[in-house]
């Protein structure tokens, strides 16, 4: 497998392919979008693993690729800061091509895959997804051009944000080399209110009656599992605690956590699956009852972003992914462990977007090298 | 300087009769403008420096028409410009003068408010306040430019407009989930929508903030969110600007994150109090060395118990005097004080420029230093008004254009105030824009490797570069054909490849 350890190399690499590459960043989620073509050349981004700068005082930093996640935030919290995403970090397996590799490599989720992937998890509540913090991106293009977007300030808006474009290409349109990221102050102080409920639609109207308020939670999720279904909400700070109370004291049989981080590990691993499969569903807020009566029919589990209508439903190996497709219709699903065992892991795009997405990928990737066939529309 | 110079002057231009007749046909006669002297209404956006009168302009009344009238432009290889209030400060709605001004003014309906989920659906030329207003009193629309009563929403949405909030809340980015779009083919598409998240590329992270370059929005769909429980504002007051700049770097560094955190220095409170009177002034009318506004909101207890450390902070970093906002009347008096500061400029010097430049916040002294340093070497003053937490200067560059050379000089001092922040690992617009007047300053950012990946997104978007040209890059550039195994037949490329 050709690796990089800097930049150059990186680029040379890209440049050098002659077929398909297709990079490669921890490797826990090498399943996930559609096979890339028989042959296609790994690209290693472990060797890029650099914190280039930490800016503590103005809460930056800017990251090499490669760079696991866990290490970033080791060192950010050294400083009381934290990168503001939390996806699961290991490998959910599911993919056949991950198991004959030994799986994932030990580390975990890379920067750089994370971005690629767009993943990300509870605290994408109250910080956004990748693309709210990510301020600026170097890139490998095709031909082995390095180009910079955005810079490494918070507020910024000279030149195109090409960084978003990139942010969840999986690869598609350029080799993520280094990313200049946003961070925040790490809360020392937790509170999670857990509501339980076995009635997905007496959840699901909670949800959207608290998502109204000005809670400012840090985390509000949904869990269904095993027949059994909770509300979780995360409050930070000095106040943690006696504003947890106050929810919880709203909420029929709710308890307060302090001592959380279990919860939500728990909440994370539902994202990811070793076998079965885990479908990214997007809905309104209202329609979040929909998605856990489906998931309870068909015997799934799910983690939801109760406040954003995101949820991650987790089915048993053999499920029916059609019918739960359909019955969901018309929010978009994504397959994201067990991609392959479905005919498209991708959301069908609408015809317009549909063109103007490949417009995209014929002038990033004129050669067409770059994970080709991986992303939605067979792009 | 004089607008032939800055503005490329007032050259008579023209687009085909038979252009004009189809606008007609689109949107009515009426709707159609084409006298020279109504044209002059839309010669500049709100940097006047520049002015170009279009050939005609078209008010669109519905995203039907203006997908017609883009088409009826593809078609006849005319450029256009998009504009929305004219309120942008970069001069990115600048027409063009042998094109087509495509004004929005008249769209101004919201079309949707779906409150459970989050949601208001809105025309482009909506403005920003009345965003708000149709969620109030439950829920706001963070992003607020302090032209947010003026404002549209396809502005910000071109401009990814920030404001005073942005440091906790973020920018316009942040809050458009959706847009349906035409682009500059006349195609009409759908980018996200009123859910997150939607599959393939983030191409409406792409189109948030490229000025008007890869279409034009004719309906955005926005997230609100719930009005915070509590409020609490205060003015420090500090002799000189360091001290007050020190406040800011203990506040932030404790974790803390203000809904706004603003910071003015003498000559701006000054001006602004001649509008706001906030009552900053000394007995004889001398305004303090700086003031920091700094707002919390959020829960009550969390909002109490910051507030009164942040209070503690601005004394200890020797503020002379800390106050407290005793109820919304002198909020509002407050946050008078730091929006009136602009518009309060002219009149205490005949012109100035407004840059936009952003800095690491831990390099404020320094840049703050260079910048006095810069206003006493080219004798001019220097009135500096900023959102202190993000970095984002806005240092306003007084001048007479009635004394020779002085613009020049002023608009030389401006280049290095960018040139500093840059230095300090800054950008040369934080939320004003590149448009028309800042782009010449985009090679000291960019590289030409990194402007040509731009310009393959703006071709991919307008591969026959009709939407708002001349904005954004350096240089006028064109698209080259695309090469490699994706290339079409020859024919088909130069004709309707790109709008498949």
């Amino acid at each position: 497998m050709p690796s990089a350890s800097s930049v150059e190399e990186l680029a040379a690499a890209v440049a050098a392919a002659e077929g398909p590459v297709r990079p490669r960043g921890g490797g826990t989620k090498l399943g996930w979008g559609a096979a890339p073509p028989e042959g296609a050349v790994e690209l290693d981004t472990t060797g890029l693993d650099r914190v280039v700068e930490h800016n503590a005082g103005d809460f930056t930093a800017v990251v090499e690729a490669g760079a696991r996640v866990a290490v970033l935030q080791a060192r950010f919290a050294a400083h009381g800061q934290m990168l503001a995403l939390d996806p699961p970090l290991g490998g959910g397996g599911g993919a056949a091509g991950d198991e004959g590799r030994g799986g994932a490599a030990p580390g975990g989720a890379t920067i750089g895959g994370v971005i690629a992937t767009a993943d990300s998890g509870p605290l994408r509540h109250r910080y956004g997804a990748p693309r709210d913090l990510v301020l600026g991106m170097t890139v490998v293009l095709s031909d082995g051009t390095i180009s910079r977007s955005g810079g490494k300030v918070i507020k910024n808006v000279a030149g195109y944000d090409v960084a978003k474009l990139v942010t969840g290409s999986f690869g598609t349109l350029g080799v993520i080399a280094s990313v200049s990221l946003r961070l925040h102050p790490l809360a020392r102080r937790h509170a999670t209110v857990v509501a339980p409920s076995s009635e997905p639609e007496r959840l699901a109207a909670a949800a959207v009656a608290l998502a109204a308020r000005p809670l400012e939670a840090s985390c509000f999720d949904l869990r269904w599992q095993d027949g059994e279904g909770a509300l979780l909400i995360r409050f930070d700070g000095v106040a943690a605690e006696p504003r947890a109370a106050a929810v919880a004291g709203e909420l029929p049989g709710a308890r307060v956590v302090v001592e959380d981080e279990e919860e939500w590990a728990r909440q994370r691993e539902l994202q990811r699956r070793r076998d079965g499969l885990v479908l990214k569903v997007s809905t309104p807020l209202t329609g979040l009852g929909r998605v856990l009566a489906v998931a309870a029919a068909h015997g799934g589990t799910v983690a939801a972003r109760a406040g954003l209508g995101l949820s991650w439903v987790g089915l048993p190996a053999g499920a029916d992914a059609a019918a739960v497709r359909r019955a969901l219709a018309p929010a978009p699903v994504t397959v994201l462990d067990g991609a392959r065992t479905v005919p498209d892991p991708w959301p069908q795009l609408t015809p317009g977007t549909e063109a103007l997405m490949r417009a995209v990928k014929r002038r990033f990737d004129p050669r067409g090298v770059l994970a080709p066939g991986v992303f939605a529309g067979g792009i | 300087m004089d607008q032939a110079v800055m503005g490329g002057g007032e050259r008579a231009a023209g687009v085909p009769g038979a252009l004009v007749d189809a606008f007609a046909r689109i949107v009515g006669a009426a709707w159609v403008v084409t006298d020279r002297q109504a044209l002059r209404t839309y010669e500049s956006d709100g940097l006047l420096h520049y002015a170009t009168v279009p050939a005609v302009a078209v008010l669109p009344g519905d995203g039907a028409q203006v997908q017609a009238v883009v088409r009826a432009c593809a078609d006849a290889g005319v450029p256009w410009v998009a504009r929305g209030a004219g309120s942008g400060l970069s001069g990115g709605a600048l027409p063009v003068a042998d094109g087509v001004l495509i004004v929005l003014t008249r769209m101004t309906r919201v079309l949707d408010v779906d409150l459970p989920n989050a949601r208001v659906c809105v025309e482009p030329g909506v403005t920003n306040a009345a965003v708000t207003r149709a969620v109030a009193p439950t829920h706001f629309f963070p992003p607020d430019p302090s032209s947010q009563i003026v404002c549209s929403v396809g502005g910000n949405v071109a401009e990814n407009s920030g404001g005073a909030h942005c440091f906790k809340y973020g920018f316009t980015t942040n809050y458009v989930t959706g847009l349906d779009v035409v682009l500059p083919g006349g195609e009409r598409v759908q980018l996200g929508g009123p859910e997150l998240d939607a599959p393939g590329y983030d191409l409406l992270g792409a189109f948030v903030g490229s000025e008007g370059t890869l279409g034009v929005a004719v309906r955005a769909w926005l997230r609100v969110v719930p009005v915070p429980e509590a409020v609490r504002t205060l003015v420090a007051i500090f002799d000189h600007m360091a001290p007050a700049g020190e406040a800011v770097s203990e506040i932030v560094g404790a974790g803390i994150v203000p809904g706004a955190i603003e910071m003015m220095d003498s000559p701006a409170i000054a001006a602004a109090e001649q509008i706001a009177g906030a009552g900053l002034l000394d007995a004889e009318g001398r305004a303090p060395g700086a003031a920091l506004l700094v707002e919390l909101d959020g829960p009550r207890e969390e909002c109490d118990g910051l507030f009164d450390l942040v209070a503690e902070v601005c004394r200890r970093c020797g503020a002379t005097e800390v106050r407290l906002a005793r109820d919304e009347a002198e909020r509002e008096r407050f946050w008078k004080l730091r929006k009136a500061a602009f518009g309060a400029m002219g009149r205490i010097s005949p012109n100035y420029f407004v840059q936009d430049g952003v800095i690491p916040r831990t390099r404020l002294a320094e840049v703050l230093e260079r910048i006095d340093a810069l206003q006493r070497e080219y004798g001019l003053t220097v009135a500096n008004v900023f959102h202190a937490g993000d970095g984002n200067l806005h240092p306003l560059v007084c001048y007479d254009a009635g004394v020779p050379g002085q613009a020049r000089a002023a608009e030389e001092l401006s280049a290095r105030i960018l040139d500093a922040c840059l230095q300090a690992g800054g950008s040369i617009t934080g939320e004003h824009g590149v448009g028309v007047d800042k782009k010449k300053h985009m090679t000291k950012m960019f590289a030409e490797a990194d402007l040509e990946a731009f310009q393959r997104l703006r071709c991919a978007f307008d591969p026959a570069g009709l939407a708002n040209p001349g904005k954004v890059m350096p240089t006028p550039r064109l698209c080259g054909e695309v090469p490699g195994p994706y290339r079409r037949h020859p024919l088909e490329e130069a004709g309707l490849a790109e709008r498949l």
